[in-house]
């Protein structure tokens, strides 16, 4: 790796003592040793394994639930239902005022996506657990279901989520996140070209190679320890608060050791069933998803589509840039309605455009529910920004470096949601990627600087 | 459930257990003998957790019965160190930046040693394919097969 240090050099210091060293990381000893603790790493006396029956509908009524073959079988010692928990209807976000609650965690009358939770076993081996789950008896009635963007947007379609009423989430700011800068029909108005094109992409999995899971072990105190590798450590301990009506001393949360996360255990599914089965049976108890769970339950990146139509002038002024995002949450809310609004606040991107409308919308379908991964809301844009103003190069006849320096944000320059750039670096890693990739561009782009306006 | 007795060396140790017919090694080791080094990633064969060292040969310990490694010298990565003194391969990892969770490690590491025990110069090539049934999701594998060729270049300076 090579540091090229003149650039803002003026704010940097050489002199420092762990900034600018390399240190072993401070866990390394322990994975190359196998001696790292993860959450599974535990062998607790009279462990109860859990094993969830889900939903094999996109969506479909419940009609009824017949758990008295599977309650006789052999190693079964509970059986958990919507019943037996105390606030079963939550959203994660609760804890930043996003609302309202639209989630169970067993589903009562209706299941919304394949996979849904629905009642949770609790046995003395796996092999039990599983067997049991398969004894459950569950009568549905199957309902029409959206599986895109598109059909759950379209008149007529049925209502995945009848906690929202509509097929998307209510704003304050109304039915998506808006983002209004300059004069954008006027934008359009003075331009050489309009180009406008629709992306889309696909839900992914983050696929880590730990899957999902916790052990619960009930202590003396009255308190439960819970060993968990969510990433998100005080949304699982006030979300297991809320969904249990516990008081959070009583939760002990142990983590920190992750087998691979990217934004995929930030969701709050396992601890709160987990630990409500360690207080009804007074055992240990591990939950823990199998690899086709992490899979198909685990909750992926959303699915977006993106509308980009943007005015530009010959000389490689992007003049006015309109944006509708759609990203498809799934079923229930989780992270999306923040995702959505990210989205919304990241377009245009990193470049100056004086005239930005942006509608973002997030969705409900009756797929898997999505949630964080890196960069959830950012990522497909930056994919379809980046694309779009390849082929914008192209509608000029530019050189896509040449016309990215053109349109570069530099400090100062306003931002579409009204905060001002400072700190820009774009134009000197453009810089840099044209000497390290040797795609030669103008002179002049080579004089820029994100500091100044002028060149 | 049926018990089978199980006997075996575990990185040099006599162990012996009773397991349930039919439970697999990775099983065995995790939760009968502690030896949680060996991890269980997908339990279907695919992503190399729990590749461990059966007899000088590369296993996955998820699709091997217990009781088929009955008088079998089994290696587990919790074995290799000796006291605080790092085995090669744990050397490079650690100090090439080889993890980040950690959760691959152990079978990665030895996957790398049953590859060195073989073919203890490597090429590049040889290195990728030995790996090529363990999955690691956060490292993009370069750092990964760059400290198993720099493990193989301190063992062959050691030996000379």
């Amino acid at each position: 790796m090579e540091l090229r240090k003149e650039y803002f050099a003026d704010e940097r210091k050489d002199d420092l003592k762990e900034i600018g060293q390399p240190r072993l990381r401070a866990d390394a000893l322990g994975h190359v040793t196998g001696t790292t603790t993860f959450f599974a790493d535990r062998n607790l006396p009279g462990l109860l394994h859990l094993k969830m029956v889900r939903s094999p509908h996109h969506h479909a009524r419940i009609r009824s639930i017949d758990l008295s073959e599977a309650g006789r079988h052999p190693g079964v010692v509970r059986i958990l239902t919507a019943d037996d928990v105390p606030h079963n209807v939550y959203t994660i976000l609760t804890l930043i005022q996003v609302g309202p609650e639209d989630e169970t965690v067993l589903a009562t009358d209706k299941v919304r996506w394949k996979g849904e939770a629905i009642v949770a076993i609790l046995a003395d081996s796996e092999r039990a657990a599983h067997e049991a789950a398969q004894k459950v008896k569950v009568d549905y009635e199957v309902l029409p279901a959206v599986l895109s963007i598109d059909e759950a947007l379209a008149p007529g379609a049925p209502v995945v989520n009848e906690y929202h009423g509509q097929n998307f989430y209510r704003y304050d700011s109304g039915e998506c996140r808006k983002v209004r800068f300059g004069d954008v029909e006027a934008g359009f108005a003075g331009a050489d070209h309009i180009l406008e094109q629709t992306y889309g992409s696909g839900p992914i999995e983050h696929a880590p190679t730990e899957t999902t899971g916790c052990i619960v072990m009930p202590e003396g105190s009255g308190r439960f320890t819970c060993y968990t590798n969510t990433q998100a450590m005080f949304f699982t301990l006030d979300n297991t608060s809320i969904i249990l009506q516990m008081d959070g001393a009583k939760l002990h949360m142990v983590g920190g050791t992750v087998g691979g996360g990217f934004g995929g255990k930030v969701d709050v599914t396992v601890e709160p069933i987990a630990i409500l089965g360690a207080k009804l049976t007074g055992r240990p108890v591990s939950f823990i998803y199998s690899r086709e769970e992490e899979m198909q339950i685990s909750s992926p990146r959303a699915a977006e589509k993106l509308v980009i139509k943007d005015g530009v002038m010959k000389d490689g002024r992007i003049v006015a840039r309109y944006v509708k995002a759609y990203i498809d949450a799934g079923a229930y809310s989780r992270h999306s309605p923040y995702g959505a609004q990210k989205s919304a606040a990241h377009f245009p991107g990193p470049y100056t455009v004086e005239n930005v409308w942006v509608d973002s919308y997030c969705v409900y379908t009756n797929r898997t529910p999505s949630s964080a991964m890196r960069g959830f809301g950012v990522t497909i844009g930056d994919f379809a920004l980046e694309v779009q103003m390849d082929k914008l190069a192209r509608l000029v006849g530019m050189d896509p470096l040449e016309f990215r320096f053109v349109n570069a944000y530099r400090d100062g320059d306003m931002k579409a949601h009204r905060q001002p750039t400072e700190g820009a670096a774009l134009i000197e890693c453009m810089q840099e990627a044209s000497r390290a990739a040797q795609w030669p561009v103008a002179e002049k782009y080579l004089q820029m600087s994100s500091a100044r306006r002028e060149g | 459930m049926k018990k089978v007795p199980v006997q075996f060396t575990l990185n040099g140790e006599e162990k012996a257990e009773f397991v349930e017919s039919g439970v697999t090694l990775l099983k065995a080791l995790r939760e009968k003998i502690g030896d949680t080094s060996v991890k269980a990633g997908c339990q279907q064969g695919t992503c190399g957790s729990c590749a461990v060292i059966v007899d000088g040969e590369l296993r996955l310990s998820c699709l091997t019965l217990a009781e088929r490694c009955g008088g079998a010298a089994i290696e587990t990565t919790g074995g290799l160190a000796h006291g605080e003194v790092l085995h090669p391969l744990q050397r490079a990892f650690n100090e090439g930046f080889a993890t980040q969770c950690g959760f691959c490690t152990p079978g990665m590491i030895m996957a790398a040693k049953a590859l060195l025990d073989h073919n203890p110069q490597p090429s590049r090539e040889d290195v990728v394919e030995a790996i090529s049934g363990n999955i690691c999701r956060c490292t993009g594998y370069e750092p990964i097969i760059q400290a198993i060729l720099a493990a193989a270049r301190a063992n062959s300076l050691s030996a000379a």
